[in-house]
């Protein structure tokens, strides 16, 4: 287990270091760069000047040195955008996605998981015809699409504050405030995400479960008396959660995806929108800061995955101790 | 269920080729006396579908009446064209929503399903390659793939994009985001593939056909490759609805076609502003067409869950 562990934190290390490598190094051989933008306002001297000042004018391999210099002691530079230090701005930000997602994988989960259960011990009914048809309903509306109508919903309707985290009501409210004022904000960015997650789990736990109900000791429980309820909550469930468990890896990629484009659509001052804005404005070490953030994420948060799978499945543990 | 959905598909594919003989107007006509003018419902008239022509009650709100005493007949059934008719509405150049709509599907799932293609074929001979070479091949291939498959899929496609200059033709924008697409779709396809062609390759119709003289090129296309098909055709069904999305999320944020290009992305840039999306709901239209071929890719993906 140990050397498993630290095998993949290599790997998730490489990941890192090549990802914000290679999107710095890209986002430099794009044409233009930061001082581009102002160029209309700035004459050439003081463009040329700007540019000395923040080392842009340094050949591209000694910028990335430096920079990989920085970034190995967790100096990941200065956002030329926003004038402040990278590594500050990011992990603020990333905060933000992180509660987002972490929302929304809970959603997903308490919503999937029941569901699938319930679908998949029944072999006929209504409520299973009910819970499949939503499933595949929502499977297909994938989070553009889902925080577009819901976004599109709450500006109908007025029910819920559309964009943003929190409302700009300022700086003196309690954290009680502050705290039902994300409350308002999260439902929607929150749901666009959870939604066809919600109804992968649900597909998969319903197959699980309609496997694990066949097996010789869930038969023996409802022999020994215990309800068709008891007998797969009790034992089928625990057995079919495994296969489950492996879906929360890969699901953590298409969080990461998802919650781009539903930051996007909602405003949301997340990870993926620091990206988006830093791209757009050629800001080298913010490209590169938040691209190192969102592999450390996605590389975290596949490990932590595979890590449970492996606490909750012993198979696994044994064949990867080898 | 899987062959309705699949024709389905097939009938939107032939629709946005189609699209020059489909749609009543050019996707960049623009009718300057009726942005956002709302859909007009069609009635029959005899035998005729027509519409009341709407009149601009209000330039201000942009609120518009219909005229009840009037009736326009459909672009299809000879309507004319200085009174346009808007049968899903119009956007915030006055353009007509369902011609724009069909142009879309072209860029669309003409992209989606190019960047597909690529994907599948890349992936299934560098699949093939790994698992019948195997060896260093093998080794190198599926590390690459292994590499891909985890990488933050959407800051790359960002990245890649946003490196390349912004303003760029259509057609270049369409053979470059494909052939990113194809760049992070292949691994998926290849894994699979490698995994069959490795445990296909010492079967005994394998070895039959190789005693009688047949070629790795011959046993790959004619043997190995249709071992493979079912595999192929489920990440197809994956791949596809993704690429949808991805070409729909780039153009949304800007990154794909340039704005006078009908795609489905373009489109719902202009209903990502809650203001106007609350006022026109019609601009949601690309939402629900991309909703319904997912579906539809989605129904024929999971054939086996009915039984």
């Amino acid at each position: 287990m140990g050397r498993y562990l630290l095998r993949r934190l290599g790997f998730a290390l490489l990941l890192v270091l090549t990802v914000s490598s290679a999107s710095l190094l890209l986002t430099h051989l794009a044409p233009g760069d930061i001082t581009s933008e102002q160029s209309l306002t700035l004459d050439p001297a003081a463009r040329a000047r700007l540019r000395a000042e923040l080392g842009l004018d340094r050949p591209l391999a000694v910028q990335y040195v430096t920079w990989l210099g920085g970034a190995v002691q967790l100096d990941f530079g200065r956002s030329l955008l926003y004038a402040r230090p990278v590594s500050s701005l990011v992990s603020e930000r990333a905060l933000n996605t992180a509660v987002l997602a972490t929302v929304a994988l809970f959603l997903a989960t308490v919503i999937g998981l029941p569901l699938g259960v319930y679908s998949g011990s029944r072999s006929r009914g209504l409520g299973r015809a009910v819970v499949r048809v939503l499933s595949i309903v929502a499977l297909s509306v994938p989070p553009l699409i889902g925080s577009l109508a819901l976004v599109f919903l709450a500006a109908r309707t007025g029910w819920l504050p559309v964009g943003g985290m929190t409302s700009a009501a300022g700086f003196d409210s309690t954290w009680a405030d502050w705290l039902a004022d994300l409350a308002r904000h999260l439902p929607i960015p929150a749901l666009a995400l959870a939604l066809p997650l919600a109804a992968t789990l649900e597909r998969l736990q319903s197959q699980a479960i309609a496997k694990a109900v066949h097996e010789p000791f869930v038969a023996a429980s409802r022999a020994r008396g215990l309800d068709q309820m008891q007998a797969v909550i009790r034992h089928a469930w625990p057995v079919s959660l495994r296969s489950v468990l492996g879906l929360y890896g890969v699901m953590i990629g298409a969080l990461f995806s998802g919650s781009f484009v539903v930051e996007v659509v909602t405003s949301w001052p997340g990870l993926g929108r620091l990206m988006y804005d830093a791209l757009k404005a050629r800001d080298l070490y913010l490209v590169a800061g938040c691209a190192a953030s969102g592999a450390f994420f996605l590389a975290a948060g596949t490990l932590l995955a595979d890590v449970l799978l492996a606490f909750a499945d012993p198979r696994v543990r044994s064949e990867e101790a080898r | 269920m899987t062959r309705r959905a699949a024709l389905f598909v097939a009938v939107l594919t032939a629709m946005s080729l189609a699209a020059p003989w489909l749609a009543p107007y050019p996707a960049g006509q623009g009718f300057r006396d009726f942005l956002h003018a709302p859909p007009m419902r069609p009635y029959l008239e005899g035998l005729a579908p027509v519409v009341h022509p709407l009149v601009l009650a209000d330039r201000l709100e942009q609120r518009f009446e219909a005229d009840p005493t009037r009736s326009v007949p459909l672009p299809w059934f000879g309507g004319s064209g200085d009174q346009p008719v808007f049968l899903l509405g119009a956007d915030n150049f006055g353009r007509d929503v369902l011609s724009r709509l069909l142009y879309g599907a072209r860029t669309s799932l003409g992209l989606a399903l190019f960047a597909t293609l690529g994907a599948v074929v890349i992936g299934a001979l560098l699949g093939a390659w790994a698992g019948l070479r195997g060896g260093w091949v093998d080794e190198a291939v599926m590390r690459v793939a292994d590499f891909v498959l985890i990488l933050p899929v959407i800051y790359v496609v960002l990245v890649l994009r946003a490196v390349l200059p912004l303003v760029l033709p259509s057609s270049t924008v369409f053979l470059l985001v494909s052939g990113i697409f194809v760049a992070v779709g292949w691994p998926f396809v290849a894994k699979g593939v490698r995994a069959i062609v490795a445990a296909e390759r010492d079967r005994e119709y394998v070895q039959a056909a190789r005693s009688l003289g047949a070629g790795q090129g011959r046993i790959l296309v004619h043997h190995l490759i249709p071992a493979c098909s079912g595999h192929l055709i489920v990440q197809a069904t994956l791949l596809l609805p993704g690429f949808i999305l991805a070409e729909a999320t780039l153009s949304f944020v800007g990154l794909g076609f340039p704005d006078p290009v009908a795609s489905w992305g373009t489109m719902l840039a202009e209903a990502g502003n809650y203001n106007a999306v609350a006022r026109f709901p019609w601009t949601l239209a690309p939402a629900v067409a991309i909703f319904a071929i997912v579906l539809a890719t989605n129904l024929i993906a999971t054939p086996g869950r009915e039984s």
